[in-house]
């Protein structure tokens, strides 16, 4: 099952390295990590996209939790929640129809075009996870040339949150 | 020992004194550590300690002990944290002195044991960039700590020395690295210092209390058992709940076992104890462990070593586990009732609920239960032979046991020699039996009984060791000679590194691949070129003379070289993946 993970931690130094350094000691699925601090300074946010067995994933969490830097943690896909990610792609356009085309699917999807020149395009992007591998498969393949994608992370919907 | 030291040097601050007394982050070390009730630091200087070592120099109240080995180090005051509860204290320099320790920080997180590791670390401005001595100590530790810290600014100096003890004391317990930049210890700056009695974290609040529903569950449980069986280990010591889990077990009438790492927590020679658990624990501790319907495990990890086979681990039992960290509930082996608490308050609560029932445990079904067990116990799985011309390991143990009556505090390296002790040695009183279980670390007992005689000065402390672990620390009989330390140091010699070779006569068709000891150092000589008595024993009659001889030396370090029966395995075995129903027997008494 794939589980996300909101994390709230100390916004110290190493914080990040010791969750990343959990995972690989443990040998748990990892298959995207966000951070960034939050409105409190002192404070980082985490989400974390892995797989596993319900037991895994409790040992997961559990794990997690036990690090003294870990303030909080939910794992938000227990109940109703949002998920996004980010994406940034930038593709070669570089004839007529090619823009056209490129500019009908990033409207479809409701992306946005970022940066022109002559021959490129970026274009942002946000969504599921799949929603964004929906855009990429509806683009010509050969007119991509680089994508960075965020990551997913999410929110745990109504009353429920992580917050202190 | 913790006078105020006279003199101009003087950085004391007493309470009734003006405060506003500044100090030098090496001089804020030592006197944090004076107050936080510290005696010892195990250390070894360096560059990036200097000015540590300089603030130890201008005072006396906490006692440096000069090692000759960072391991030998950590392992001391791994020893000293085991037999006192307290944290242990370590110091050590940057680079070399920090990957040195490694090994004695990894041994002490497997057993969750109390330290603060403090490491030099090269100056601030240089961190990164390849200084001489330069190593990431926060990173090369940080798998094998409970928690880290480098100390980045002098400010937090204080802050962070609390935080390290309260971390490494509280909840499970484990080891704690302070990295200190050498800047941050300059004499020249100094910063007002005030010792902080408290220290609150947002994000470490270990549970204490178990969750009332969840015991009286328990509770009911383990009242309409019919063959009930308590399986607990070294959380019962590092929580020093040996009183509680003795009534406990006392109001359940059941049998009880232990881990490794739990011995002496419960009475050894009491009859409801039928010994240790797991590979080389006993027949009837086995046994009771697969027949029984349920199984209250109180502060054991379910360890590989313990549960064999999980999928046949207590085929027919209820699970309760009491322990303080969720993440070791339903790790290897799934539990039916968790008890996330702290073993002392939760067994005090289950005390108290078991007295207050209506409901008493099922005398009938113990009676019988009890017999089933007695059958087991005729096996006597730990007999050997007692007529053999050589010395027999077990029986050196079984002397060690009666020339010092039960009382010694007995530490031990890793090996056959250490399962014998196990087996052999009856640990009435917790904090007695010290050895590494969970990193089974070679070279452990030499410096870890360092640490347990300068905890208890007067008191009988032996080192069982093996002829091969022993050479792994060797260089602390030169500690123990400058700090006078009488250990007793019983080397069960046989010649081989005897429990890789008997994993070698077992799976490996008898291939000794590099198990056998060649050019062994002559023990009696060794030992007697660092100042200590020296002792060969070759003969069975021997043993119990010797012994005697040895421990009447009591200003002395003792070292026995045992020439010991080079053959011996230690049964029984369950062998891994196999079941604890499936343990095999010594040849001569193997069980029908
Ligand atoms: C050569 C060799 C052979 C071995 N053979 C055996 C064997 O036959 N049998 C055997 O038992 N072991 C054996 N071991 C040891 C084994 O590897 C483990 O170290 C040991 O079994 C673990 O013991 P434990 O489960 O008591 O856990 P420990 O490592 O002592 O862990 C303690 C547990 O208690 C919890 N705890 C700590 N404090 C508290 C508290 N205050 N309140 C509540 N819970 C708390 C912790 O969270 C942890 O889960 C062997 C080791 C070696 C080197
Ligand atoms: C540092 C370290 N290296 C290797 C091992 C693997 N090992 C476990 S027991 C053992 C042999 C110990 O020999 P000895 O000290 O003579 O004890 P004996 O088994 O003969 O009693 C070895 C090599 C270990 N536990 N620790
Ligand atoms: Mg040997």
């Amino acid at each position: 099952m794939r589980h996300i993970i909101s994390l709230l931690m100390e916004n110290e130094a190493g914080a990040l390295s010791r969750v990343a350094g959990l995972f690989s000691a443990r040998g748990y699925n990892i298959e995207s990590l966000t951070v960034a601090p939050t409105e409190d300074e002192s404070l980082s946010r985490m989400t974390i996209v892995t797989h596993g067995s319900e037991r895994i994933i409790e040992q997961i969490t559990k794990q997690l939790n036990k690090l003294i830097d870990v303030v909080k943690l939910a794992d938000i896909t227990e109940g109703e929640h949002l998920e996004r990610e980010l994406m940034l792609i930038k593709v070669r356009v570089d004839s007529h129809t090619l823009r056209d085309e490129t500019k009908r699917v990033t409207d479809i999807f409701h992306g946005r075009i970022l940066d022109v020149t002559d021959d490129t395009y970026i274009i942002e992007l946000t969504g599921t996870g799949s929603k964004l591998d929906a855009f990429i498969k509806a683009l010509n393949e050969n007119c991509i040339i680089e994508t960075a994608r965020s990551g997913a992370t999410g929110l745990a919907q109504g009353e429920r949150a992580l917050s202190l | 020992m913790s006078h105020r030291p006279a003199g101009p040097g003087c950085i004391w601050v007493e309470p009734w004194e003006n405060t506003e007394v500044k100090l030098s982050g090496g001089e804020i070390i030592i006197q944090f550590l004076k107050d936080e009730g510290v005696e010892y630091i195990f250390g070894y200087p360096g560059g990036a300690v200097l000015h540590i070592y300089d603030a130890i120099f201008q005072q006396d109240a906490v006692q440096h002990i000069l090692v000759r080995h960072e391991q030998g180090a950590v392992h001391a005051a791994d020893g000293y944290a085991r037999t006192t509860g307290k944290a242990g204290v370590a110091l050590v320099t940057s680079g070399p002195g920090a990957t040195n320790a490694v090994t004695g920080i990894a041994t002490a997180y497997m057993d969750s044991i109390p330290l603060v590791v403090l490491t030099g670390q090269v100056i601030s401005p240089f961190i990164g960039s390849d200084a001489f001595q330069e190593v990431d100590a926060v990173g090369i530790t940080r798998p094998c700590v409970k928690h880290n810290f480098l100390v980045k600014d002098l400010h937090d100096l204080i802050p962070t020395l609390k935080k390290a003890f309260y971390i490494a004391t509280t909840g499970r317990p484990g080891p704690v690295v302070v990295d200190i930049p050498k800047d941050i210890t300059d004499p020249n700056i100094k910063i007002p210092y005030d010792y902080p009695h408290t220290i609150e974290m947002r994000s470490y609040n270990p549970t204490l209390k178990g969750h009332l529903g969840q015991i009286n569950r328990a509770v009911e449980k383990i009242l309409s058992a019919k063959r009930p069986m308590i399986y607990s280990g070294g959380g019962v010591v590092l929580g020093n709940a040996s009183e509680q889990l003795i009534e406990f077990t006392r109001l359940l009438g059941s049998p009880i076992t232990s881990t490794l790492m739990g011995l002496g927590a419960y009475p050894a020679t009491d009859r409801q104890f039928v010994g240790m658990l797991g590979m080389h624990g006993t027949y009837e501790a086995n046994m009771a462990m697969h027949e029984c319907d349920v199984l209250i495990a109180i502060g054991a990890r379910f360890d590989d070593r313990v549960t064999g086979d999980v999928k046949q681990f207590c085929p027919h039992a209820t699970i309760i586990h009491v322990d303080i960290d969720p993440a070791s509930i339903s790790k290897n082996v799934t539990v039916d009732i968790p008890i996330v608490g702290d073993i002392k308050h939760v067994l005090t609560d289950m005390n108290l609920a078991l007295n207050a029932s209506k409901k008493k445990p099922d005398q009938a079904a113990l009676k019988k239960w009890w017999s089933q067990i007695e059958k087991w116990q005729a096996k006597n799985c730990l007999r050997y032979d007692r007529n053999s011309a050589l010395i027999k390991p077990q029986f050196v143990i079984e002397k060690l046991y009666e020339v010092t009556q039960g009382d010694a505090f007995v530490t031990s390296d890793v090996g056959q020699h250490q399962m014998f002790t196990a087996q052999f040695y009856k640990f009435d009183k917790p904090r007695r039996w010290i050895n590494s279980g969970g990193l089974g670390t070679m070279g452990f007992g030499l410096p870890a009984a360092i640490g347990v005689q300068l905890a208890h000065q007067d008191a009988t402390v032996a080192c069982v060791t093996g002829e091969a672990s022993i050479q792994m620390c060797i260089q602390e009989l030169s500690t123990a000679k400058q700090y006078n330390l009488p250990i007793k140091v019983i080397t069960l010699n046989n010649r081989y590194m005897g429990m890789v070779r008997q994993w070698q006569e077992f799976f490996y068709e008898s291939r000794y691949s590099h198990s056998y000891l060649d050019a062994l150092p002559d023990f009696v000589k060794l030992a007697e070129s660092y100042g200590h008595v020296g002792m060969r024993i070759e003969k069975p009659e021997d043993v119990e003379g010797a012994l005697k001889e040895a421990f009447a030396m009591k200003d002395r370090l003792v070292f026995m070289d045992f020439v010991t029966d080079q053959t011996e395995n230690v049964y029984p075995m369950i062998a891994t993946g196999k079941g604890h129903h499936e343990m095999h027997m010594s040849p001569d008494r193997e069980l029908a």
